[in-house]
């Protein structure tokens, strides 16, 4: 028997994950929230710094709708517009319920104050001052789901396998990280709420938890996945010199705020050669600017460390100052004078606009699971505007955390007895080996990470793709090899072996979706076929059949007729 | 001081869990300007010895608060704790029960399976 039981289940405590625990209890559901690192302060949204996308209208004249079509517009013909309309329209009201909850948005004259951000036709950005949003709205969560008695959170333990029995999720097995104990949770609905891939990559913005582990529990639970092949590169991440206490992506606010430049290794102004508007206004979309600093890069001309410059020595000091107060600070103790030396910044891998396939309800294609968050794909299409990944946490989070507690409502528990079998052996082999010396599992995802960065990263070949494929299949055979330690408490080797095995099924989608769309879109470039294509206009989603990952195109699902979007 | 030695550090950390006898070993790791003394743990991890356990989950920016240790006697974060190219004690809070090596409880206790 299972040793757990509860409504609803819900995997990965960040922004989504909590908000869908509020959302669940606050619909009669019992919930268990669970999270490998600690409830409230793994994942991504504890590390945004940046802003928060929703047409509140409170800058400025805005709508919903406005919101949406910069949605579309940035999400190159792929959104689920559907998705989208979600996020944009009620993205305005868990704002404010944030705020009923304790989130001090910044103010001034009264209302909330908004800025723009790159590919936003309107002022509706709002934040948390100084470079503070991700911690505070965490807070403002781990808070109110500490209040709630009907949810019981769970630090430390990794969810393995989603249970599926007769066509429904219906729990759960999951390591215990302290003394790596199997434990089996029974379920009427499962959220998975784990976060993106980003772990995947030798360059990325992630903490260390975001490895992909949700795609892979949702493809072997049946589920499918959608646009797996677009990984957004954040095109100004921090490269040199090397900088602590601040989150590496944190530069965009002092952009749009202040307007810094950015720079080639010959300190030239470059985004306007690739078609986008730069010039000090921070226009560009995060594809465009990426693919302009790794031309320059690739054409020599890019700054030391193989990206561009950022520049702010032309801001007066006072100014940047009264913008960013105490980070101005922190960045002196890191050796960093604005007024007196640009930066270095370049792509690093950001987030996934691809992920698990879901309707409206945030439900998949298999009874009782259900995804929020960044482990949603399609509401972004091919690239991901500034601003909407927080706002889609909270609206994706109420969303699966109210449907999977309807839906508990009306399912009676169920169990599948034979699921735990296979991973009790496992599990025991693994810490029983006693095998010392050989390739770590820590060391092995440092590896496949650089293959990704190398072949998979912001600009492909289909050459390079077969080849990261074939790679990735022959380390992940390599699996049982692995030299895993037989310590009884915290085995992080344990941790990170299961955490190999996801990130080695979730690689393996990426590549395989990015060799078949033989075309460049947003986030995925392809130099050996560097145009858009009609015919690509579409989704391409992913699932095993009989034991096979295959893929099937479908068209994105519309809400508006095209004209009207202006794409 | 040669030359050596100017692009190493030595990361001199408390091992053993509750119930052990405390043992001190001395990890070599290479080091670059600016490193924090998490960069220089997760590098033992990957590189040397991956049996050592370290919490942390954010990396580098400060936000998570989980990889608390005591550094040369002082309790700092080790994501925004300066490396140095010399001798670094590192040894668990001293005020938290110890779980192993640099992992103490500080799981809050609702939290818990």
């Amino acid at each position: 028997m299972p040793q757990v039981s509860t409504d609803v289940l819900i995997i990965g405590a960040g922004g989504a994950g909590m908000y869908a625990a509020i959302a669940a209890a606050r619909n009669g559901a019992s919930v268990i929230l669970l999270d490998k690192s600690l409830v409230g302060r793994g994942g991504a949204t504890v590390m945004a710094q940046m802003t928060v996308a929703a047409a509140l209208a409170q800058q400025e004249p805005d709508h919903w709708t406005l919101h949406l079509q910069d949605t579309l517009r940035a999400g190159r013909g792929l959104c689920n517009e559907e998705l989208a309309a979600l996020v944009c329209e009620m993205g305005p009201e868990r704002i404010l319920e944030m705020e009923t909850w304790g989130t001090r948005w910044a103010r001034e004259n009264n209302h909330i104050k908004q800025e723009m951000a790159p590919g936003h036709s309107r002022r509706r950005c709002c934040y948390v001052d100084f470079l503070n949003t991700g911690p505070a709205v965490a807070a403002t969560l781990r808070r109110k789901v500490g209040e709630i008695p009907e949810i019981r959170r769970i630090s430390n333990v990794a969810v393995i396998e989603i249970v599926v029995h007769e066509g429904s999720a219906v729990g759960a097995i999951a390591l215990d990280i302290a003394n790596s104990a199997l434990v089996t949770l029974q379920t009427k609905a499962v959220i998975l709420a784990a976060g993106g891939l980003t772990k995947l990559y030798e360059r990325n913005s992630a903490s260390a938890n975001m490895a992909g582990e949700a795609y892979a529990l949702a493809l072997c639970a049946g589920a499918e996945l959608i646009d797996m092949e677009f990984v957004q590169f954040f095109p100004i991440g921090h490269l040199a010199p090397r900088l602590v206490g601040m989150d590496p992506i944190m530069w965009d606010p002092f952009r749009y705020k202040l307007g810094g430049k950015l720079l080639n290794g010959r300190f030239e102004e470059f985004v306007d050669r690739y078609g986008g508007e730069d010039s000090g206004k921070y226009t560009a979309m995060r594809d465009l600017a990426s693919y302009a600093i790794l031309k320059e890069v690739e054409a020599g001309r890019g700054s030391p460390h193989n990206g561009a410059y950022l520049d702010f020595r032309h801001i007066d000091e006072r100014d940047l100052r009264a913008a960013f107060g105490p980070v101005i600070d922190r960045l002196l103790k890191n050796g960093i004078d604005l007024n007196k030396t640009p930066v270095e910044v370049g792509p690093m891998a950001h987030y996934h606009m691809g992920g698990i396939r879901v309707g409206a309800n945030m439900e998949t294609r298999i009874k009782g699971l259900y995804a929020a968050g960044e482990a949603v794909g399609g509401a972004n299409g091919a690239n991901r505007l500034s601003g909407n990944a927080i706002t889609e946490a909270f609206v994706f989070g109420e969303r699966a955390g109210s449907s999977a507690a309807r839906m508990a409502q009306q399912a009676a528990a169920a169990w599948n007895p034979t699921a735990v079998d296979a991973h009790a052996d496992a599990t025991r082999e693994l810490v029983s080996k006693r095998s010392k010396g050989g390739v770590s599992p820590a060391a092995y995802q440092t590896e496949l990470q650089h293959v990704m960065w190398e072949m998979v990263g912001p600009f492909r070949t289909g050459d390079k793709l077969a080849a990261a494929l074939k790679r990735i299949q022959g380390m992940r055979d390599e699996l049982p090899n692995l030299s895993v330690g037989s310590e009884a408490s915290f085995n992080l080797d344990v941790q990170d072996w299961f955490e190999l095995r996801a990130m080695f099924v979730t690689a393996e989608m990426v590549v395989a979706a990015a060799l078949a769309r033989t075309e460049s879109r947003g986030a995925h470039q392809r130099e050996d076929f560097p145009d858009s294509k009609a015919a690509f206009e579409q989704n391409q989603v992913l699932a095993l059949t009989g034991g096979e990952l295959r893929a099937r195109w479908v068209d994105p699902a519309r809400l508006m007729p095209r004209e009207a979007l202006h794409v | 001081m040669s030359e050596a030695t100017h692009h190493t550090a030595t990361l001199r950390v408390r091992r053993g869990g509750a119930n052990e006898v405390a043992r001190y070993q001395d990890y070599q790791v290479p080091y670059e300007e600016g490193m924090s003394v998490l960069d220089a743990l997760r590098w033992i991890r990957a590189h040397s010895d991956s049996t050592l356990a370290i919490r942390y989950s954010c990396i580098n920016a400060n936000a998570c608060k989980t990889c608390m240790a005591l550094v040369n006697g002082e309790v700092e974060y080790t994501c925004i704790a300066k490396l140095a190219p010399e001798v670094i004690i590192l040894e668990p809070l001293p005020k938290r029960p110890l779980i192993r090596d640099l992992i103490t409880d500080i799981v809050p206790e609702d939290e818990k399976l």
